[in-house]
């Protein structure tokens, strides 16, 4: 019988698998984002997994706002990244130095 | 092995493969696809759960509009994704021993994870037997309504910022210039004549538009 632990082990290995992306691709922010939104995906497969076996519908409602969060960075992400193409013709993030800060 | 659990592990494994295959994959637009596979395969996880709405909209909002929005960038920025992915075996190591000790603590979490006894009289909104989408509204549009607001906000706010960052006015192409074209007076630009038979008009009118 499947039970809460089985998907909480995917969400475990689906948040390291993103974890493991951000640190494979340091120069490709693509790729760094789409492992955010893997580690978001797996944070929401563990409030519904939660939700549904306790019973408790919140997380249900919680995933939602996780979702909204998400798109919102995904869209302001890209849009920094077009900006940033368009000044230095390269999305190499080690390269993203110029206010020395 | 039931069909419930089979299916499971085909969704599982599905998501898991695609989330590995996103990160690795060596064409960025082949990790979008990898990514949307991903996607899908928990939506059918979340549907396992009996989270029809959340699945659903993640199916919507995930693989139709956030997928697509990596998709169209990937594809309009010109960008040398060789290059970038020469450096990736010197980051593997670095990554792999990362994901192994990440991996290892959520293990030893697991390990001496359990349930407090009194987690069940703590439940906000017990799942009745009303259909799930209908149980989500009902909560959703009265008791989180502020909540539900402010993703508006923040939703409202991530538009007008993209709108902001992204966009330009290019002086070196033709555009449509409205304002214009309605103020334009016809009286300026436009002359009747009477055209003689068989002689027509001779030279351009003074004024008129060519």
């Amino acid at each position: 019988m499947i039970g809460v632990e089985h998907y909480l082990t995917v969400s475990a290995a689906l948040f390291v698998v993103g974890i493991f992306g951000l640190f494979l691709n340091r120069k490709n922010i693509i790729i760094l984002l789409m492992s955010l939104e893997l580690i978001l995906l797996a944070v929401n497969i563990n409030f519904v997994a939660f939700s549904s076996f306790s019973g408790d519908l919140v997380g249900q409602i919680f995933t939602l706002f996780v979702l909204t969060v998400a798109a919102a960075e995904a869209a302001i992400g890209l849009a920094i990244l077009v900006c940033f193409f368009r000044n230095r013709g390269t999305i190499d993030v080690e390269d993203v130095n110029v206010m020395k800060g | 092995m039931t069909a419930h659990a089979f299916i499971f592990y085909v969704f599982a494994v599905t998501t898991l493969a695609g989330g590995l295959m996103t990160v690795v994959s060596r064409n960025p637009v082949h990790s979008v696809l990898w990514l949307i596979l991903s996607f899908l395969s928990s939506a059918g996880l979340f549907v396992l759960l009996g989270a029809e709405f959340v699945a659903m909209l993640l199916v919507i909002v995930y693989v139709g509009a956030v997928a697509v929005l990596f998709l169209f960038v990937v594809m309009m920025l010109d960008v040398d994704f060789a290059e970038l992915k020469a450096e990736m075996a010197r980051y593997m190591p670095l990554a792999l021993l990362i994901g192994l000790v990440i991996l290892m603590q959520l293990a030893i979490a697991f390990g001496v994870w359990e349930v407090d006894a009194g987690a069940t009289g703590r439940i906000a909104a017990p799942i009745t037997a009303v259909d799930n989408t209908r149980a989500i509204g009902l909560l959703l549009y009265d008791r989180y309504f502020l909540l539900f607001q402010l993703a508006g906000m923040i939703l409202l706010t991530a538009m007008i910022g993209a709108i902001v960052l992204t966009l330009r006015h290019r002086q070196d192409v033709k555009r449509q210039d409205a304002l214009s074209q309605m103020f334009r007076d016809p009286a300026k630009t436009l002359s009747l004549v009477d055209a003689k038979s068989g002689q027509g008009i001779a030279a351009p009118i003074e004024g008129a538009r060519q």
